[in-house]
């Protein structure tokens, strides 16, 4: 070792040296391996709590659950709806994300837009899809420029119920 | 207006160079472009410019001693390139640092960081044993100067740092530092090519990827590396050659000057027989380069398997011009040719060597944008389009003056590597 | 010399440290991960058969999520498949179907459409999409910084302070589910809702499909009706010859959807 040609070899261990002084600061204390193992699982484990954390912004969860949910406070209106037909469709859906809806009942940002109903009721020739069970009409002839919420009523779809 | 606003900053990234044919998933977009061609390019200059100049130090090929010099500042200076264009194109660019501090060592980028600086130290580690000498000389000769400039006290104070303290210049000391040169090109040779051939590995291991996937990619990527490294040195070469026998006739530089320095015909000379007998190398990994390629597109249509159908629609129609105009016949063939037949002249040699780059770089091209040119899908296209005008940063980066920078920035660093480290270096005494 | 052998020492003392992480030091106790994590593995279940392409799926995880709507990548999407009887087959998803399928013509790209004719209709269906959550991601495998990972409850997830912005696992990635946040510029995908997950909802676009065309389950636990229908009903994954062991399972898939 006491050769002259080491002396680049010395200068290399420096450098990592101080690489590793400057890791030891600098990664996260919680970097480590799931059960996974290595391969798939090479994280910082704290980040899985930031996930969790995020807020939510739809609230609560499921058909059945959500109009009981909304139906606690407003059940004039939800009794309205018919379980048939739009009756499965989330309230969230038209009127919004409404996760603190309920603490803060600020007015909810209601989706009236005709393009809202033609996600479904385009009539689309596809025989073999679920899609060809829902009535459907072609928005290019029907009615054009008018909102449908001005002769459909949306909580209650069926014909007998228009405005 | 701030909707507007809202929606330039919508672009999503990938989106301003690519265009979308029939039926291509929503997310896919070709989001390693440009500067993910530069990358292989460049490493394969590097590892191709070292490897030629481990040709002199390590099996002894005296002939190529000159170019064997050069190619190993050209291949230093090339270094920091290497991973220019990784930076350029990372999204999270300061973030770069992560890939030495948490090395995911399952993927094939992790190791990057580590076998880039460890590739690194060994080409400096050689150019300091090959320069020690020169560097203590030069320190003395400026120590022993009565009144320094304030350039003089810098420069002398870079050459005491670059000796590293070591002032020994005595045969024996030399001597030590030949052969622990010889095997540091020896360790060298075998990590250019994992540098290298490791970024075949980057493309090869993508399984998602019909195009990319196959286990002769890395054998490929070090192939052509070493083809475009080699053409690259000569071509510098002999663009430098000529240069300093432009000054050697008009007694331009100060070196000229000097009493001993070689005279133009002794340049013209030298500088045939070492383009001749580094071209020769140049012809047989040429050879090995095409045969793989060929070999890989071959399996690829014999075999046909689910892949194929849109594969061939992708190479033999819509890249068709890309793959067999521009890099087989343009980039291939014509320079092949040139080189075999007879009367191989040094002028013939040059042209071939700018044919060769520029087919070495279509390779690269075709391989990462044509890999992006289709649809996970199956089912539809994606076309490329370089940006030109530059519009923000996005499309600097990784547009055509991106790109060009990229190229550029070996050069500039060259010129001042060499005023510390000179390539050209007329060993004067001590024979 | 002697000095020089000390410092050595110590040199190697302190690198040997600074290389060990502290967490492989720390000693888990089974018993209190095993409570704070109940043996969880979650699976989707997309019901092709129920899906009309309305898209609600889409809006909500953008909305959920801070996808901006008008960027053109999306964490989940529709696509719709039309064959004709003259048997050629078209595939599309104009804008990931945020707004759903309110017009017959198929996108072909470039901005060139086909209006096919109504009588030529064979079969049409709809496929929603979005992450596998591999068993075996590939996505995770080649991040160089281990910015993603897969979660011991079977989610795969970034970490978008750490991601360099490499795109190694967009490319790695067969079903073409990550992609640049144009905000954030880092990674981007399906979380499953991990959020929404841990708070016992269930994800935006399950809760917003009217349909019940998405469905999510632990998969380990043998009475989730979820699970039960998985494991008692004829059900195909997407892309199984990349080995990736996708975790959302198909019912009524058509070997044209990749």
């Amino acid at each position: 070792m006491k050769s002259h040609v080491w002396r680049p070899l010395y200068v290399v261990i420096v450098f990592v040296v101080a690489l590793l002084v400057f890791r030891f600061f600098y990664v996260p204390n919680d970097f480590g391996s799931g059960k996974r193992g290595f391969m798939y699982s090479y994280h910082r484990i704290s980040n899985e709590m930031e996930w969790k954390n995020q807020p939510a912004k739809y609230g609560v969860s499921g058909r059945e659950r959500m109009h009981e949910y909304c139906s606690a406070c407003h059940g004039t209106v939800v009794k309205v709806r018919t379980e048939k037909l739009h009756g499965i469709i989330p309230c969230e859906d038209c009127h919004g994300p409404a996760m603190n809806h309920p603490e803060k009942p600020e007015k909810l940002n209601i989706d009236r837009s005709r393009g809202l109903c033609l996600r479904c009721h385009t009539d689309l020739p596809y025989t073999t899809s679920e899609r060809h069970r829902i009535p459907g009409i072609n928005p290019k002839t029907h009615n054009t420029g008018v909102e449908c919420v001005k002769c459909h009523n949306p909580h209650n779809p069926s014909l007998e119920g228009m405005k | 207006m701030v909707e507007q606003i809202a929606q330039q900053a919508m672009v999503v990234h990938g989106e301003a160079w690519t265009i979308k044919e029939l039926f291509t998933l929503p997310n896919e977009y070709i989001y390693w472009s440009i500067q993910i061609v530069m990358y292989p390019f460049m490493t394969g200059l590097v590892a191709g410019a070292f490897v030629l100049s481990s040709l002199y130090h390590v099996f002894g090929i005296e002939k190529l001693k000159e170019i064997a010099r050069f190619s190993l500042v050209f291949s230093f200076a090339l270094l920091p390139v290497a991973m220019m264009p990784l930076t350029l194109h990372l999204q999270q660019p300061f973030r770069g640092i992560n890939v030495l501090m948490t090395p995911h060592f399952t993927s094939a980028i992790a190791a990057f960081g580590i076998v880039f600086l460890t590739y690194a130290s060994i080409v400096a580690t050689e150019i300091w044993l090959v320069y020690r000498k020169y560097f203590v000389e030069t320190a003395q000769a400026l120590m022993a100067m009565p009144n320094r400039t304030m350039i003089d006290n810098f420069r002398m104070m870079v050459f005491q740092a670059l000796t590293l303290g070591a002032w020994d210049i005595s045969p024996e000391a030399v001597e030590k530092d030949h052969k622990a040169c010889k095997i540091m090109a020896g360790i060298g040779i075998p990590v250019a090519c994992f540098l290298h051939g490791y970024a075949g590995f980057i493309f090869g291991s993508v399984k998602a990827n019909a195009l990319w996937m196959t286990p002769l990619m890395p054998v490929i990527f070090i192939c052509s590396a070493v083809v475009s490294g080699v053409a690259l040195c000569i071509l510098t070469y002999v663009i430098v050659q000529e240069i300093r026998k432009y000054m050697a006739r008009s007694n331009m530089a100060r070196w000229a000057k000097d009493s001993d320095a070689p005279g133009a015909e002794e340049l013209e000379a030298i500088k045939h027989t070492e383009v001749m007998i580094s071209s020769n190398y140049l012809l047989y990994f040429m050879i090995a380069a095409m045969t793989l390629e060929i070999l890989d597109l071959i399996f690829r249509g014999y075999t046909q398997v689910k892949s194929w159908d849109i594969l061939r629609e992708v190479i033999m129609e819509r890249d068709f011009t890309k793959i067999f105009i521009l890099q087989y016949l343009i980039g291939n063939l014509v320079p092949f040719v040139m080189m075999i037949l007879p009367g191989r002249t040094v002028r013939r040699t040059t042209v071939a060597t700018v044919l060769v780059l520029f087919g070495v770089f279509m390779m690269r091209y075709n391989v990462v944008i044509g890999g992006q040119a289709f649809s996970l899908s199956f089912a539809g296209f994606m076309d490329y389009h370089l940006p030109i005008i530059p519009h923000d940063l996005e499309t600097f980066k990784e547009g055509l003056f991106g790109a060009l920078t990229v190229i550029v920035t070996p050069f500039v660093l060259f010129y001042f590597i060499n005023k510390f480290i000179p390539a050209f270096l007329e060993e004067k005494s001590t024979h | 010399m002697m000095e020089r052998r000390e410092f050595l020492k110590k040199c190697i003392l302190i690198v040997a440290g600074a290389s060990v992480p502290i967490s492989a030091l720390t000693l888990i106790d089974p018993k209190k991960v095993l409570a704070a994590n109940p043996d969880i593995q979650w699976a989707f279940l997309v019901d092709t058969n129920r899906c009309v392409g309305c898209g609600f799926c889409v809006k909500a995880c953008k909305t959920e999520n801070d996808i901006p709507l008008e960027a053109n990548v999306s964490r989940t999407w529709v696509e719709r498949y039309v064959y004709t009887k003259d048997d050629k087959r078209y595939v599309d998803s104009p804008k990931a179907a945020l707004d759903g399928y309110t017009e017959s013509r198929i996108d072909l790209g470039r901005g060139e459409f086909k209006e096919i004719d109504p009588k030529n209709v064979g079969k049409a269906f709809f496929v929603p999409k979005l992450c596998n959550h591999c068993s075996s991601p590939a996505c995770t495998q080649v991040c160089p910084v281990g910015a993603t990972y897969k979660t011991d409850d079977g989610v795969v997830l970034v970490d978008q302070t750490w991601c360099i912005g490499c795109g190694y696992c967009i490319m790695a990635c067969p079903y073409a589910a990550r992609f640049f946040h144009p905000v954030k510029h880092v990674v981007d995908k399906c979380t499953f809702c991990y959020h929404r997950l841990s708070k016992g909802l269930d994800s935006a676009c399950v809760n917003a499909c009217p349909f019940g065309a998405r469905k999510m389950g632990n998969i380990h636990d043998p009475d989730d009706p979820i699970t039960k229908i998985i494991m008692n009903e004829r059900v195909g994954v997407l892309k199984d010859e990349f080995g990736t062991k996708p975790q959302a399972f198909y019912i009524g898939l058509a070997q044209e959807v990749r």
